[in-house]
């Protein structure tokens, strides 16, 4: 092996690797907000009276979770164009991390919301409570509590999955990347620079995670 | 048996409820009428539709035919008359129900704030009152986890009371607490008992029942068998299946 690392070119294109990193981030954060929206709406209207309602969420967390998020994220930015819905790279990632996350999210957060006992429902029922206000003031957060941390995997990997976005040149870290290697040819040391940068990117999201985590969930059980 | 406040008006009235699980007839044909301030203990064999009854008042379970009054709301399926229904009456669960991540003052407060529309001042001054009144206000900021089973039940009796309820329903209040726990919360219930609430128990606490009760009411198989005063159903009970469930209750006591 004759080949001599050269990091220099690394730390050259650092700010953007940065800038990278940081838009990494911030789609995490977009995505995985409105992806836990979708959830706990899903959610609510998995359980709706009305079976078109019902229906339409079952149908729509089938379609996410058996097909490929490349496939997903390319038919938003290419095939919605043909209907006139043509949105710039970023937007597209946000949504189609939005979407894929709400899935999982909604599947996820539904096991929680049927692990708590039905007890906890009727008390709100008598005290006069509507069934919605029971939902989101009394079953939500022991039920999100309950499945906190299959929830935090599943975000991590939506967090890694904005890699993904490169494929429609969304600005992120492994884009960047790519760009720094066309540029350079320095492919070791710009993919091993990233992987880095992309468990420093995990650690934080573990870290907010974990402080959500303390503020919202922190109550005694037993 | 103690001097209650009671008026003639029927506060809760069941005509000819009959309710239905699939195949199984758990109510048949129940007639009950309930003076405002009257005390009733609801005893049976379990699977016998006490519990059923209750929860058919304030609609937690509907019901397939007959009609349930109560103050004047008669119960339909649109949800204003259950509403209103659900304002008036207070529960009280075997399994407590406190809810895990609020405070005992946040149980409290919870349902005067978002059904009454109280401000959050005013929901504090009233549940710290009634918390106070079932002698566990000095608890007011811990969550239910940290309470004994006991605690938690008196804080599930002040927590519907701070809905300023006219009737209260409970169902088997002390069948989940450790025997050392049970007389607290019968002495709980025993205080409301003499301000004058009206009161629906499922419970087999005899001693209770004698007490407190205006009629004590037997059911098996979804019917009501037999209604009595206190000192009637436990001296002279008529009914051979009341005989036999009262020396079966009575023999383990």
């Amino acid at each position: 092996m004759n080949y001599v690392f050269d990091f220099g070119v690394v730390f050259e294109k650092m700010p953007e690797l940065l800038l990278g990193a940081a838009s990494t981030l911030g789609l995490a954060i977009a995505g995985i907000s409105l992806a836990l929206i979708i959830g706990v709406l899903g959610v609510a209207a998995r359980s709706s009276k009305y079976r078109l309602m019902r229906g339409a969420v079952i149908a729509f967390v089938e379609v996410v979770r058996n097909t490929p998020f490349l496939v997903q994220i390319f038919f938003i930015f290419f095939a919605l164009p043909m209907m006139g819905i043509r949105l710039n790279p970023t937007v597209t990632a946000i949504i189609a991390l939005a979407v894929n996350g709400g899935a999982y999210a909604i599947e996820i957060i539904r096991g929680g919301v049927e692990s708590i006992s039905k007890g906890q429902v009727e008390a709100g029922l008598a005290l006069g409570l509507h069934k919605f206000q029971v939902f989101r003031l009394i079953v939500l957060k022991p039920a999100i509590r309950t499945i906190y941390p299959s929830l935090v995997s599943q975000f991590i990997m939506l967090t890694l999955t904005t890699a993904v976005c490169t494929s429609i040149a969304a600005y992120e870290l492994t884009s960047v990347a790519q760009m720094i290697e066309s540029d350079t040819f320095r492919s070791f040391e710009v993919y091993f620079t990233i992987t880095i940068m992309y468990l420093f990117i995990s650690s934080i999201m573990m870290g907010l995670f974990a402080l959500i985590s303390r503020h919202f969930f922190s109550y005694p059980t037993r | 048996m103690l001097t209650s406040i009671q008026t003639d008006t029927p506060l809760i009235s069941l005509t000819k409820v009959e309710k239905w699980y699939g195949a199984f007839h758990a109510l048949k044909a129940i007639n009950l009428s309930v003076r405002k301030g009257e005390k009733i203990v609801l005893c049976g064999p379990s699977g016998s539709g006490k519990s059923t009854l209750i929860r058919c008042i304030n609609a937690l379970e509907s019901i397939q035919s007959g009609t349930i009054t109560v103050d004047g709301t008669t119960l339909d399926n649109n949800s204003t008359s259950i509403d209103a229904v659900r304002r008036e009456v207070g529960m009280v669960f075997q399994s407590f129900n406190l809810f895990p991540h609020m405070t005992v003052l946040e149980n409290c407060t919870l349902a005067p704030m978002r059904v009454r529309g109280a401000s959050k001042p005013d929901a504090e001054r009233i549940a710290r009152k009634y918390l106070e009144r079932v002698r566990i206000l000095d608890q007011a900021e811990k969550y239910p986890a940290q309470l004994s089973g006991g605690q938690q039940q008196r804080v599930a009796i002040a927590r519907a009371l701070c809905m300023e309820p006219n009737v209260m329903l409970f169902d088997e209040p002390t069948s989940a607490l450790d025997p050392e726990m049970v007389k607290e919360v019968l002495d709980t219930m025993i205080a409301l008992a003499v301000d004058g609430m009206t009161m629906i128990c499922v419970t087999h606490e005899m001693g209770f029942a004698r007490q407190v009760a205006d009629r004590v009411i037997f059911m098996a198989s979804g019917e009501i068998i037999e209604e009595a005063t206190p000192e009637v159903f436990f001296t002279a009970p008529q009914h051979p299946r009341t005989q036999a469930f009262l020396g079966e209750i009575l023999a383990h006591h």
